[in-house]
């Protein structure tokens, strides 16, 4: 299990699917860092840069869904997102095209280059959007095998990666599959459901928690939308308390889509948010900005500690 | 990157302009009939695209089947202002992508084939959906790309507002398309002079307009929009090896209702039933 940013597992992916000819990739002129050079290397026919213009990137790939290509516009998720929320909601989710919207650069790991580089808002918005359906993985095993689904998977998605490097949490017994979460450590008393980064974060937590006796599960959930209703219930259901974590703001992310089916099922659990708390950060290093906004493993372990008082 | 240019190699189509002219005609009072029936709509910029289109579609330009409205060899045609959809669904019924007892559900609810105040791909013949303005020629270009890299000779035409130039995505793909050299593009500007809020001079002017398409390095035309042998002459231009291609038409907001005629008020409002009786009898 390779520890690396999600970013260059997709970059490695996108060259495996490059084999079929209808996949084509967009970047918006930051394609060395989003790794979707490694394609435009190895298929310069099919590869777009279509330099730092994300409007016009959406909506060229857009044109290409529509003359039968799968293609994956590439950007940091800040610009790709923020740039275009016109282009998403009409040319990509309103006309249902085949476009995978791939944002890199997510959430406040993102570092030094602060706050208009770390996007904080994305899920929120992409997962309000009809059609449109958010993937975020938590490691290297989990890149590779989303993108490969998202290739194969026919509409609309949002896919979000990390900038900085991940422990790898799966093997290659592993099996992705879009509207899945899994169960990544079996315990007891309380569930933690975390995303992305936040799956190793919690780990770190659990390693902590483990030592004072602490046992608890932990729930990969790296598709926001369609979520996993079934597994949440089950499990919030058969634990006493509930927590998510999440490198995204407090407002319209995972923990807004545990709590709105908790609260469609009418499940009463103490519940814990760990997120954003929304605010705007600063620059720093991911860690730092980790620990003094509420996202570190030592957060998560103190969440757990004060849910299980 | 290996580029695969196509020449205009199809056989020269030899319109009869007075049957087109006709034609154009006709449109213009189907489109008027849906609008006035639907109790809204934008009569202006339709009457001022109609020659454009009936061009288009009727003196053998655009190569397409309803019958067969996917064909990935079919050449596509964008309408990227959207409004104009009173025009697009008249001229989608002429040629028999939908029937034109369909057009009785315009803008109505429950509409059988999802006749919208703008248009959506869930209307056969309708690529995609248009109507936040910008976004056409982008998707035009990408339309282009996927083509050409099919191997196909696909051109692909994008009708223009001359409002929707103020959008800076217009010129982010103009950008694009002479990058990518897509000489399978082809844009249409419509340049009727007049938007929502006011004559687009003064809203916020385009002008010097050929200049500014000439500094993107596009092959840049000009016709008169309503002429309709300069229309069908210029559609049957050989492209340019390399340049993608502009035509900018200076056309008549509401053309052919004298009272509707390069007036703003005229854009987005259905006739009352005064209006249309007088605006039917002059278009005869």
């Amino acid at each position: 299990m390779q520890t690396a940013p999600t970013r260059d597992a997709y970059g490695t992916a996108l060259v495996e699917i490059g084999s079929d000819p209808r996949i084509v990739v967009l970047d918006a002129g930051v394609s060395d860092s989003t790794r979707s050079k490694k394609f435009g290397d190895k298929f310069p026919d099919r590869f777009f840069n279509m330099g730092i213009a994300e409007a016009d990137m959406v909506c060229t790939a857009a044109g290409l869904a529509t003359a039968g290509k799968i293609p994956f516009a590439t950007g940091f998720a800040c610009f790709l997102l923020g740039r275009t929320m016109d282009q998403v909601l009409v040319s990509v989710a309103y006309s249902n095209t085949n476009v995978k919207l791939v944002g890199t650069h997510t959430g406040l790991a993102v570092g030094e280059d602060g706050p208009t580089a770390q996007m904080i808002v994305d899920i929120a918005y992409m997962r309000a959007i009809p059609n449109m359906i958010v993937v975020q993985p938590a490691d290297w095993e989990e890149t590779m095998q989303a993108t490969r689904a998202l290739a194969e998977y026919i509409g609309p998605a949002y896919f979000r990666l990390g900038r900085s490097k991940v422990k790898g949490i799966f093997d290659s017994s592993y099996k992705f599959e879009i509207g899945k979460g899994r169960v990544v450590k079996k315990g007891s008393d309380l569930v933690i459901f975390a995303t992305g980064i936040m799956v190793q974060e919690s780990l770190t937590a659990m390693e902590m928690l483990e030592k004072d006796g602490i046992h608890i599960t932990l729930v990969n959930i790296s598709t926001l939308k369609p979520i996993d209703r079934d597994l949440i219930i089950e499990l919030a259901d058969s634990h006493k308390a509930v927590i998510t974590a999440e490198d995204h703001n407090l407002i319209g992310g995972l923990g807004s889509a545990v709590g709105e089916v908790l609260l469609d099922a009418q499940i009463s659990k103490p519940f814990k948010r760990i997120a954003v708390k929304d605010q705007f950060a600063e620059t720093g290093t991911g860690p730092e900005l980790f620990e003094k906004y509420g996202l570190s493993a030592n957060h998560i372990a103190k969440a757990v500690k004060d849910s299980l008082k | 990157m290996s580029l695969n240019i196509f020449m205009n190699d199809r056989p020269l189509a030899t319109p009869d302009i007075k049957q087109l002219e006709k034609t154009a005609l006709e449109l213009r009072r189907l489109a008027l009939k849906i609008i006035f029936q639907a109790g809204s709509g934008h009569p202006g910029g339709s009457f001022s695209a109609t020659d454009l289109m009936t061009a288009l579609f009727f003196g053998g330009i655009l190569k397409y089947d309803p019958k067969n409205p996917k064909d990935p060899k079919r050449d596509r045609f964008l309408l990227s202002k959207g409004h104009a959809s009173g025009i697009y669904y008249s001229v989608l019924a002429k040629a028999g992508y939908i029937a034109e007892s369909d057009l009785d559900s315009y803008r109505k609810i429950n509409s059988p084939r999802f006749l919208s105040g703008h248009p959506h791909p869930k209307t056969p013949g309708v690529e995609i959906a248009s109507g936040s303005l910008g976004q056409g020629l982008s998707i035009g270009h990408g339309i282009a790309l996927g083509t050409r890299l099919d191997g196909y000779d696909s051109k692909v035409y994008v009708i223009l507002g001359d409002g929707e130039l103020q959008e800076g995505q217009i010129w982010e793909a103009a950008m694009s398309a002479d990058k990518f050299k897509s000489n399978n593009l082809i844009a249409i500007v419509d340049y009727n002079k007049v938007a929502q809020d006011n004559i687009t001079k003064d809203l916020k002017d385009l002008e010097p307009l050929e200049d500014k398409w000439r500094a993107f390095n596009w092959d840049v035309h000009r016709i008169d929009g309503h002429d309709m042998k300069a229309i069908m002459d210029v559609l049957q231009l050989p492209l340019d090896p390399e340049k993608p291609r502009v035509i900018i038409a200076d056309t008549i907001k509401g053309k052919g209702v004298s009272f509707m005629e390069g007036k703003t008020a005229w854009h987005g409002v259905a006739p009352s039933p005064e209006d249309y009786e007088k605006a039917l009898k002059e278009l005869v």
